[in-house]
């Protein structure tokens, strides 16, 4: 396990440095699929430059970066190619941290289950074995480390690899059981960028399973959880923000930053789907539309939270799923951080149905996007409903696996307490049709 | 989403694909090829409009009365040519001042990566003499281009003579909105690549050039003129650009509409328009009009000096004058009153050219096909990848190869990274080697080149099976599947994108490639189908199309000539890589070759 992760890690740094010191790392910056106006390089080392001069980073329109990113940045500007390569390896290696200890809870639950009777007696083949978790981490590990979408990401120096770090150290510190730290890491993921918020209910879920609180609105001991871990998380939010407006003096980045995120004025195309409908659309339906828009993000957590109330963990992966596809500003990079979660539910392989489709849409995209960003930029022969057509076609292929994986999931669930070979009541085998 | 999440219909669905897959890959495939040859037919075909509104209702009134002194000037500036034993630069340079236009030079030179032996040349250097007629009615912050080449010998002088012609009337109307800038470049496009390098201060292809010295605003169309007679017959239209591009159809519009005014024959690809569309004869010439814009296209080279300046968003076009036999003549006169008049039009254009189709193909010039109506034909044939792709046995492999474990990823990965390292070999070993060539065999730097990239071809086709076989073994049956599903994907995505970038070229290449690799298995008659391959694989395709080309132009060749233009259209294309960044010779060497190589490498699996 080790040597092939320590291989592992020395291939992902060869690439990487190779890819900084090649004359490529410029063209992939400008790329408008791997940095976001949030995230790009170019916006911080602007920021910087302003800083510098004592001017506030968000006079003028370019940077957008939270002010406590901009000061990490001030000290370790120099040493910038080697802050995201250890923010990747960050989040690697907690990832692998993170796999045992959900591994070993597993087993527990899985064994005790079995001793209740509580699954049925011929699903003997669905549980998960030691041997194949074994390699799980590992696996999580290649997805992230060797995802092209990753390396484009960390070589474009995207600030999104340090705001993936932060989540997964939050899911790690989570799954540790620490609330605490939890609730801080939480707020430090919101305070990056809003989105995270979201998971404030997964994390919550989970302690409350960890400590054995049934999930009852009449029950005192679940409001008082409840508001412990909700008085951590919003009293380090306070704190994180106090500290900013200390270090600038000024509320500034609120707008600039949180303003910006909600009220999309940049209309660069990404690969999201804001962009096309915010450019063609009359100007006083604005404030309705990012209204619209933005509730996306955030309205699944509550019909998933009830659904899922039982995973936690899994609720995790398909909240940052829909974060990654929903929010204003998405970038390759965020797709990667859901993607490392892939292989963690490998044991959901048999159920799913349109993975073969959903890897060919996403890989054909993922060529697609470059060849039309040139008919419509450079060529000028196409034009912006080109490229929105693949920015629509990969949103898709991302829901049809995220839904895919949650039908998985669910049906494996089903199968666990029902028996995998499934009778009708007449005696004939019967088919799970989801409606 | 019912047809995604209903097990049942999705089983229906599967079954009819899997039991009637190979009818309807056959169905696809002619399904496909009519389809296409359907696009020459008239009533399928969209007539032409304008749709730019600046250019289209106002009719401009030409006054261009001096072609006679155009031809006089022709015969000065050949017998200063001559003198000077190339441009004569400071006669022009002269000639253009004393019509009142602000005159600059440019020299540039280039060194070719090896001799061009089609135009003679290996160390090229040159000037580039330009002046600019200000607009004296706006800003200054647009302009439109004329350029005339100066060739060698004693073609193009009309061209120049005309275009000197055009200065001294424009300098004198009052209506002109937009600068005009009258380019003379010497050494063909070398001259025009390094004048619109140093107009935009890019420097992509390594050329060496001294820095413009005047400006005028962006550049908003540009037109080509060549003309090396006195009185012509008919103009020719030319359209296809670098890497298959196409200026906005609007362009052609202008140029069609101009010629029915002033009564000139006009013709695309040396056709002439024939309006017998219900007859067998009207049906070939449109589908043999198409063909040769097709066949032009594909090969991705600027068929005149307008290609280059397509890569800058700049909508452009060659027009040629052709002397033929034909009774009907036309003077220079009146090509000055066409080219005023176009150039009338463009300078009313309040935006760049856009309203019009950037993806059409044209089987005469008042008929169009557009994009929406010739993809499904190329759709039609990538369709049969996906078909294939989806074969049970293929998708069951799929999920084989997710399991990192399993030895699937291994037995692909050897033949895939195998495969494309020859293709890198092919892409930079002829230029690089040439020298070491030239030292052991008795053949000249180009020959070289060319027949360093046909043995390394060649020598590929030995390759990849053997050394996978050495490092693996026999291979599985479950090995060749995963590698057929990964080249069926490779190949459908790599066409799709070729596709949306030259039409023409993905149409080409899915044509000779889609049935071959859609059916390739081991378990085929290995000799036979290793023939069959090697006919249809890319190179081939090169020499039919260097066929079929000479057969559409009427200059049908033999063997050996074709063979020989076989060798010339790669040196060609080397070249129009090194010196243009034209993409297609590296598309077919680091991405189609090696792609053809891992069916090659199914077919020998056992």
């Amino acid at each position: 396990m080790a040597a092939p992760l320590t291989l592992l890690l020395i291939v992902a740094v060869t690439i990487r440095a190779v890819l900084f010191r090649s004359s490529l790392a410029e063209l992939i910056s400008a790329r408008v699929e791997v940095v976001s106006p949030l995230n790009a390089w170019k916006r911080v080392v602007e920021g910087l430059a302003l800083l510098d001069l004592g001017v506030s980073p968000y006079s003028g329109d370019v940077f957008h970066e939270t002010p406590l990113m901009i000061y990490l940045f001030h000290f370790t500007v120099d040493y910038a190619e080697i802050v995201f390569i250890v923010s990747a390896y960050f989040v690697d290696c907690l990832s692998c941290f993170l796999k045992p200890l959900d591994r070993a809870k597993m087993f527990r639950k899985q064994k005790y289950a079995l001793e209740s009777d509580r699954y049925s007696a011929d699903c003997l083949e669905l549980l998960r074995s030691p041997k194949e978790m074994f390699y799980i981490p590992l696996k999580v590990a290649m997805f992230y480390l060797l995802n092209p979408f990753t390396i484009l990401s960390c070589v474009a120096k995207s600030t999104c690899g340090l705001n993936n770090a932060i989540i997964a150290l939050f899911i790690f510190c989570t799954l540790k059981g620490s609330a605490l730290l939890s609730g801080i890491l939480l707020a430090l993921a919101t305070y990056q960028s809003i989105y995270p918020l979201t998971l404030f209910a997964p994390a919550l879920l989970f302690f409350l399973q960890r400590l054995y609180i049934p999930v009852n609105l009449r029950r005192s001991s679940f409001w008082f959880f409840t508001l412990q871990y909700a008085f951590m998380y919003v009293g380090s939010l306070v704190v994180i923000t106090g500290l900013s407006f200390f270090l600038l003096g000024s509320w500034d980045f609120i707008p600039s930053v949180y303003g910006f995120i909600f009220s999309v004025p940049d209309l660069t195309p990404n690969i999201g789907l804001f962009w096309y409908f915010f450019a063609e659309m009359f100007e006083h339906f604005r404030l309705f539309f990012s209204c619209v828009f933005q509730i996306n993000v955030f309205f699944y957590t509550i019909p998933l939270s009830i659904k899922l109330k039982e995973h936690p963990v899994f609720l995790i992966f398909m909240q940052i799923a829909i974060i990654s596809i929903f929010k204003s500003y998405p970038t390759v990079g965020d797709v990667a951080l859901y993607m490392a979660f892939l292989p963690a539910w490998s044991h959901l392989y048999r159920f799913l149905r349109n993975i073969f489709l959903v890897s060919c849409v996403l890989l054909a995209c993922s060529a697609l996007f470059p060849v039309l960003w040139h008919l419509w930029i450079y060529a000028g022969s196409a034009n912006s409903n080109f490229y929105y057509a693949i920015t629509l076609l990969f949103n898709f292929g991302q829901i049809l696996l995220v839904a895919d994986y949650f039908y998985a999931y669910l049906r494996r669930e089903h199968h666990l307490t029902h028996g995998l070979y499934l009778k009708k009541k007449d005696g004939t085998e019967a088919t799970l049709v989801l409606k | 989403m019912g047809l995604l999440s209903d097990p049942n219909r999705r089983k229906a669905l599967t079954g009819l694909l899997t039991r009637l897959n190979t009818p309807i890959c056959i169905v696809c495939y002619l399904a496909g090829i009519v389809w296409f040859m359907g696009l020459a037919f008239e009533p399928f075909t969209l007539r032409t409009y304008m749709s730019e509104n600046a250019m289209g209702s106002t009719m401009v009134e030409e006054r261009f009365s001096s072609g006679e002194r155009a031809l006089s000037l022709a015969k000065e500036f050949d017998a200063h040519k001559r003198k000077a034993g190339g441009m004569p630069v400071e006669w022009l340079v002269k000639a253009m001042q004393s019509r009142g236009l602000e005159v600059f030079t440019q020299s540039f030179s280039r060194k070719l990566p090896f001799p061009d032996e089609n135009k003679e040349r290996y160390m090229v250097r040159g000037t580039n003499v330009y002046g600019i007629l200000r607009a004296p009615r706006a800003p200054r912050t647009e302009a439109l281009v004329i350029t005339a080449p100066c060739s060698p010998g004693n073609t193009n002088n009309q061209a120049v003579a005309l275009l000197l012609a055009l200065a001294q009337y424009f300098r004198n109307q009052i209506y002109w909105a937009k600068d005009i800038i009258f380019l003379v470049n010497e050494h063909d496009l070398i001259g025009t690549q390094a004048w619109l390098e140093g107009y935009h201060h890019t420097n992509i292809t390594g050329m060496e050039y001294s820095p413009l010295q005047g400006r005028a605003g962006s550049i908003q169309a540009a037109l080509s003129l060549e003309l090396s007679s006195d009185v012509i017959t008919s103009l020719d239209l030319v359209l296809e650009g670098l890497n298959g591009q196409l200026p906005n159809l609007d362009l052609a519009n202008l140029f069609y509409a101009f010629c029915q005014k002033l009564g000139v024959l006009c013709t695309i690809q040396g056709k002439l328009q024939r309006n017998d569309w219900d007859t067998a004869e009207g049906y070939t010439h449109a589908a043999q009009t198409m063909m040769l814009m097709v066949l032009k296209q594909a090969c991705g080279r600027s068929w005149g000096d307008h290609g280059l300046f397509l890569r800058y968003h700049i909508e452009a076009a060659s027009v040629r004058g052709i002397n033929s036999f034909r009774h009907y003549k036309t003077d220079a006169t009146t090509i000055g009153r066409l080219l005023e008049g176009m150039v009338r039009k463009l300078n009313n254009l309040l935006e760049r050219l856009h309203q019009s189709y950037f993806f059409y193909l044209l089987p005469s010039l008042s008929r169009f096909v557009s994009i929406g109506y010739y993809m499904p034909a190329f759709g039609l044939l990538a369709v049969i990848l996906l078909l294939r792709v989806s074969f049970p046995g293929l998708c069951h492999c799929f999920s084989v190869s997710l399991q990192p474990s399993s030895p699937g990823v291994l037995t692909v990965l050897t033949p895939v990274v195998i495969s494309h390292l020859t293709g890198v070999a092919l892409y930079l070993l002829p230029v690089h080697l040439q020298e070491m060539a030239v030292e052991h065999f008795p053949v000249s730097e180009t020959e070289a080149v060319v027949l360093t990239a046909i043995a390394i071809y060649t020598a590929g086709l030995a390759l990849p099976h053997n050394t996978q076989r050495l490092l693996s073994g026999e291979g599985t049956e479950q090995g060749w599947k995963v590698l057929k599903l990964t080249a069926l994907l490779y190949l459908a995505v790599l066409l799709g994108c070729t596709a949306l970038i030259n039409f023409s070229l993905g149409f080409i290449l899915a044509v000779t490639l889609v049935p071959i690799t859609a059916s390739i298995t081991p378990h085929m008659p290995k000799a036979l189908y290793a023939v069959v391959m090697v006919l249809l694989s890319p190179a081939f395709t090169i020499l039919y199309c260097v066929f079929i080309y000479q057969e559409l132009i009427e200059a049908p060749v033999s063997v050996s000539e074709g063979w020989m233009l076989f060798l010339s259209v790669i040196s060609q294309g080397i070249l129009d890589h090194a010196l243009y960044g034209s993409l297609v010779y590296p598309l077919l060497a680091l991405f189609i070759y090696p792609c053809w190589l891992m069916f090659w490498n199914i077919l020998f699996w056992n």
